[in-house]
């Protein structure tokens, strides 16, 4: 049991099911300290339901998720963010109508409460880290500009950044350079190397070179279900994953 | 590097604009309205606050409220139980079966004032329960829907429910409410007869400072985090979600905040027009107040209390010669204005005026010298297209504006919608 503490994840048989549909069936995965892991797996094999039940967005029918010992299956939304647990979406989510600054600033962890917003000032500290992250994610000449005139792969970058400044220790990516430029992806592969730096990340990812730069190990989901688990080569050379998944 | 800065709550263009409206309101009306049309002016006022409050709630946090007609509504009934309480005082009603309790109750056989009524003999009491009753109606109304994540067209249309039901109550309770005449006979307040014509000019400047304060207010909301969250929540709340917001109570705040400010309309209503009654908490005012703010531009402060103003004029001067055709020219006016410019006149200031505004107006050199930008000057009309273009450009316009309708206005009596 001590053994089991140590993982930053733990998700359990975790199953659930709509209208008797399992989208995610008996699944259990463990995640380690600044492990990046990689899930892959055809379309509708469930990956975006695992996540969205780690973040709280859908209901678990049933097992469990333990982050840091702290069950999350019965939590809110916003005291999972709170415990540490960041999800990027598949599509940009950004605030289009707000400046970069501010998309990053609604994002530092401060003044979460009505009131707490209400009393919220622009310190130096909050001007300082969102500079910073702007840095990061390459957008520091753009602080100023309507997030909705940023590219595409800006908008990415731009989101990634809105996780970054919330600190979180689990970090979750939802195919994070899907529609993105050979350059931008290249520059993205950088960007999660150096962001991933002390702590876990769970990433969706179709692009396999990709896969193959960034992940520790490798989860392949097939119909809601485990297929594989293991390093990159494992996984390659696992002739149920090449059937289902990597064959085509 | 301008956000780079501590949040500024007022920029020269809003000062500007602030100063303006002030200006209009408690100088150049005044001096040119006499006193029955000012009072007209002040009723149309009332009805800015819930247009600001949608602003807020609907423009800058995508609720769209369908039934703020019942906060209004309570926050003028609120304020009438008191005057009504005070003019209903043993002597002036000796002739009642029973002396000393409001004349309707009286003539529904009631026999002695209902526990509920008691407190609003105190007014203070009358005041705290103008904001605070409303308040904790949309409070309890919006952590109901909210929680459950209600919302969008869902809530809308339960806001318009709870508007019907709430109408169909007060009529229903004839003996404690007043039943559709509502409370009338309203005389004074602490003694003090609001139904004078000095009494009647104080009131009205008494308005202009409320609106103005909420103003105040919501241009501090709106600049504030708060404000930018509303924003980011309209645009993908799940996304605010999932940066470590509860959602919902950032709705109930706005629109709890919403009710409040239409309240004080409300209660502004009663005071000035003396009377209060369910036509004005029902389905039809309520989403007349959602079109004044739609004209006026959903984004914008002032732009509420300019599309409250214009609209309402348009409509006395309208429904006095088409009276049944008013409605249908409302209808076809927010339909108009969803679709030819969706952020109303506010949307059209900013668009086609605010470019060509010299330096000073944004803040860069130190002398504001108001003269309006060449725009071509319509007649008052009461067709859904000119006006558009007249009020757009703004204050300084308006109030040339505002003078000519001393002479159209003549006689224009307001008929409640309804």
């Amino acid at each position: 049991m001590s053994l089991r503490t140590e993982f930053v994840l733990a998700v359990e048989g975790l199953t659930v099911s709509f209208d008797g549909f399992k989208a995610v069936n008996g699944l259990s995965f463990y995640v380690d300290e600044g492990e990046i892991r990689v899930i892959i797996g055809p379309n509708g094999a469930g990956k975006t339901t695992v996540l969205d039940l780690i973040c709280g967005r859908t209901q678990a029918t049933g097992g469990s998720i333990k982050f840091r010992g702290k069950e999350l299956t019965r939590m809110k939304e916003h005291a999972i963010v709170h415990a540490g647990v960041g999800r990027k979406f598949q599509n940009p989510s950004i605030y289009e109508d707000l400046t970069v600054f501010e998309n990053l600033e609604l994002s530092f962890p401060r003044g979460h409460s009505v009131f707490g917003a209400l009393a919220f000032k622009r310190d130096a500290e909050v001007i300082a880290e969102v500079e910073s992250i702007a840095e990061t994610i390459f957008l520091t000449d753009d602080l100023d500009k309507s997030a909705g005139l940023l590219s595409h792969g800006q908008k990415q970058w731009l989101e990634i950044g809105m996780l970054l400044i919330q600190k979180p220790d689990l970090l979750m990516l939802d195919e994070p350079v899907a529609g993105m430029s050979v350059a931008e992806r290249k520059k993205t592969a950088e960007l999660l190397r150096r962001i991933t730096e002390g702590r876990s990340v769970i990433v969706i990812e179709h692009d396999m070179q990709f896969v193959e730069d960034i992940a520790d190990r490798v989860t392949v989901m097939h119909q809601g279900k485990m297929l594989s688990e293991g390093s990159m080569e494992r996984v390659k050379n696992d002739p149920k994953v090449v059937e289902v998944y990597l064959g085509h | 590097m301008s956000s780079r800065n501590q949040i500024r709550y007022f920029e020269r263009k809003d000062l500007i604009g602030f100063a303006l409206l002030a200006v209009l309101l408690m100088l150049v009306l005044p001096a040119f309205l006499d006193v029955f049309r000012l009072n007209l002016v002040g009723k149309y006022l009332t009805y800015a606050f819930v247009a600001l409050g949608l602003v807020l709630c609907w423009g800058y946090g995508g609720i769209l409220s369908l039934g703020q007609g019942v906060f209004f509504g309570l926050g003028g009934y609120c304020m009438a139980m008191f005057l009504k309480l005070e003019s209903s005082d043993p002597e002036s009603t000796a002739i009642q079966s029973t002396p000393g309790i409001p004349d309707f109750m009286d003539w529904n056989q009631l026999t002695e004032l209902p526990w509920w009524w008691e407190p609003f003999y105190s007014l203070s009491f009358s005041l705290l329960a103008v904001i605070l009753i409303p308040a904790l109606f949309a409070f309890i109304i919006s952590v109901a829907m909210f929680k459950r994540r209600v919302g969008g067209v869902y809530f809308a249309i339960i806001t318009q429910a709870i508007a019907a039901i709430l109408t169909i109550l007060i009529i229903g309770q004839q003996g404690y409410t007043g039943g559709v005449n509502g409370i009338t006979d309203l005389r004074t307040l602490k003694g003090w007869d609001i139904r004078s014509d000095e009494a009647k000019t104080i009131l009205y400047f008494v308005c202009c400072v409320l609106l103005i304060g909420c103003l105040v207010l919501a241009q501090f909301i709106r600049r504030n985090k708060v404000g930018r969250i509303l924003v980011a929540m309209r645009e993908q709340e799940d996304r605010v979600r999932f940066s470590g917001y509860d959602v919902s109570n950032f709705k109930i705040f706005v629109f709890c905040l919403a009710a409040a400010i239409s309240a004080i309309g409300g209660a502004m209503f009663t005071l000035q027009v003396g009377f209060m009654s369910p036509t004005f908490v029902g389905i039809v005012p309520s989403i007349e107040m959602v079109i004044f703010c739609a004209v006026g531009g959903r984004l914008s402060l002032l732009g509420a209390v300019y599309g409250t103003l214009l609209v309402n004029y348009a409509k006395t001067s309208f429904s006095e010669t088409f009276p049944e055709l008013w409605l249908f020219a409302m209808g076809a006016l927010f339909i108009g204005v969803v679709l030819a410019f969706p952020n109303g006149l506010a949307g059209l200031f900013q668009r086609y005026i605010e470019p060509y505004m010299p330096a000073w107006y944004w803040g860069k050199s130190k002398q504001p010298d108001p003269s309006p930008p060449p725009e071509p000057k319509t007649p008052p009309a009461e067709t859904d297209g000119p006006p558009e273009i007249q009020e757009s450009n703004a204050p300084t316009v308006a109030k040339t504006k505002k003078e000519t309708e001393t002479e159209t206005l003549k006689g224009g009596q307001y008929v409640p919608a309804d």
